[in-house]
């Protein structure tokens, strides 16, 4: 049974989410007994899916298509779909994705489950895991639908080498000037810096840093470690902070491999956010922060004398292992 | 301009999630239901939309009787009309289809829902009632103005923002942003006893189907103790995360 994965790029090159929702196509794939098939769009460096046990390549190259569309670029993926008659559709769960999501299970008629964190249970009945309560539990969903759309919840699968030799071939799906009553104006974007969305790290500042001007460090520890700022619910209400940097229930969630709170005491909806991080680290002057208890890792102090000291001995760190 | 907004009756942030039946069910014992904050953002918006535009706006839920609370506080936060779906909601596309039928009906030209509830986090609602009803669709809607049935919004991506110029009819999944936190209201007593006055109709739901069913919750495994590093010793922290949890 064909599985079809809609591999994400930015400025003509895959995103780094397209190799884990890739590998994770190939295993349920492998569940299924068939192949994995991927669309992108106005990527050049697709022929790289082969690594991930990618076998067909559909490359879309059109200039309509140049900026995110959710409703064109659904269309695209559902004409995808029904060309290799998928039975199951494997997305990201970048916000592109999530927001076409939607769109795309009521063309395909498809049962959708996003924030999904493991291969399928099983294959029939169709039961995935996924998050639910912002992170405060699991669920374990059927999908009883034929057609099946699982967002894969980043970071959660990781990327798998499983060399195949991978057949490439353009791909032309009509496109509706309708879907173009939703038009981008702007894209106000920072470059060249890790998002929340897909950084291997985050730090994270909250109410403790007592004011907008004591970021420089948060910032500094952050560049230092290739690794996006985020902030706590209050730093973001109380504007010492941009929205977009909220992480929490209400926020963003935060999956990465290491996650850094400085002066956030961890209230229960700060730590549901964060909860699908593999390693915290709290550094917090009062013991009796919440934080503590969800940490892997934690330091009382003065967060003013331990993050400077903290960047000293990464740059030690660094310089050795350079 | 006519506005449907759709809220979802959820547990209140700080609630502790439990789940009962042999984890097949989410344990509502002890738990406060209030407006999905996504919903709240939404509302707000509408406010200032009825206030400066002239707008007509109505909320809707998918519930059984225990959601009329959630909807009478929508009402004394300045709806002017509450609208009941009389049935338990299923899933994202159940409840979309439900949805989707009040937009049909009530002729709205724009539908706010928010970009998530915070208690299965399907995400999909807004999107699958854009295109069940071919509607412009704008999602982790952080901005809106509306200008005749022009629209002007903004919305969050990954490491920033885009804006977007579309028209109406128009749906929206909103979050914070459209409105600030600050501005959220809460009701006070007028508009309590005005909520009481409103009409709050209830409506019998449409056979759809549910492609998805959770049959069984799990709690987050526990953690073990935290290990603390001492803070004149920050080189050990390096050290742990490079040697044992092997992040840097």
């Amino acid at each position: 049974m064909a599985v079809l994965v809609y591999t994400e790029s930015e400025n003509g090159k895959l995103k780094k989410s397209a190799s884990e929702v890739a590998s994770y196509a190939k295993h349920v794939a492998e569940q299924l007994g068939g192949s994995v098939t991927a669309v992108a769009i106005n990527a050049e460096d697709t022929i790289a899916l082969g690594t991930n046990g990618v076998s067909r390549i559909l490359n879309v190259s059109d200039e309509a298509l140049r900026n995110f569309n959710a409703k064109a670029y659904a269309n695209v993926i559902a004409q995808a779909a029904e060309t290799v008659s998928a039975k199951v559709v494997i997305l990201s769960s970048s916000a592109d994705s999530k927001y076409l999501s939607g769109l795309l299970a009521a063309k395909l008629n498809a049962g959708y489950v996003p924030n999904v964190v493991a291969p399928p249970e099983s294959t029939s009945p169709f039961v995935v895991k996924r998050t639910a309560f912002s992170n405060k539990g699991f669920a374990l969903t059927e999908i009883s639908s034929e057609t099946k759309i699982i967002g894969v919840s980043n970071n959660s699968y990781g990327i798998v080498e499983n060399a195949t030799d991978a057949t490439m071939e353009d791909f032309s799906p009509a496109i509706n000037d309708g879907d173009f009553s939703t038009k981008s104006v702007e894209v106000d974007k920072v470059v060249g810096k890790a998002t929340i969305a897909d950084a291997d790290i985050v730090v994270s500042g909250g109410r403790g840093l007592k004011g907008p001007e004591n970021w420089g460090m948060v910032e500094e520890l952050a560049d230092l470690l290739g690794a996006a700022t985020a902030c706590s619910k209050p730093v973001s209400d109380l504007g010492w902070r941009p929205h977009g940097e909220h992480v929490g229930q209400t926020g963003k969630p935060v999956a990465s491999n290491l996650y850094i709170a400085i002066g956030i005491s961890g209230a229960i909806q700060h730590l549901a956010g964060v909860s699908a991080s593999k390693t915290k680290v709290v550094i917090n002057s009062d013991p009796e922060a919440p934080f503590f208890k969800a940490a892997d890792y934690g330091i009382v102090g003065d967060a003013f004398e331990v993050v400077p000291e903290l960047i000293e001995k990464l740059k030690e760190f660094k310089a050795q292992n350079a | 301009m006519k506005i449907l907004v759709c809220i979802s009756n959820v547990p209140d942030t700080t609630s502790k999630i439990n789940f009962t039946a042999g984890d097949t069910q989410f344990d509502t014992n002890g738990v406060q239901f209030v407006i999905n904050p996504n919903d709240e953002f939404g509302l707000t918006r509408a406010m200032w939309f009825k206030e400066k535009q002239g707008a007509t706006v109505h909320v809707v839920t998918v519930g059984d009787t225990t959601v009329e609370p959630t909807i009478r506080k929508a009402l004394a936060i300045g709806a002017d009309e509450g609208i009941r779906i009389n049935v338990a909601p299923k899933d994202g596309f159940y409840v979309a289809r439900q949805l989707a039928e009040v937009v049909k009906n009530g002729g709205y030209d724009l539908v706010i829902a928010g970009r998530e509830s915070i208690d299965y986090n399907g995400g999909m609602v807004p999107g699958i009632m854009a295109a069940l009803l071919d509607m412009n669709f704008v999602n982790t809607c952080i901005g809106l103005e509306i200008d005749g049935t022009q629209a002007t919004a903004f919305r969050e991506i990954d490491g920033g923002k885009e804006k977007i110029s579309t028209s109406l009819p128009l749906i929206i999944g909103g979050q914070k942003g459209l409105v600030e936190e600050s501005d959220l209201r809460i009701p006070n007593m007028r508009g309590i006893m005005m909520a009481r006055k409103k009409a709050l109709n209830v409506v019998e739901p449409v056979d759809a189907p549910s492609p998805t069913t959770d049959q069984k919750f799990e709690r987050p495994p526990a953690k073990g103790p935290v290990k603390l590093v001492d803070a004149g010793n920050v080189e050990e922290l390096v050290n742990l995360l490079h040697n044992e949890a092997k992040v840097i």
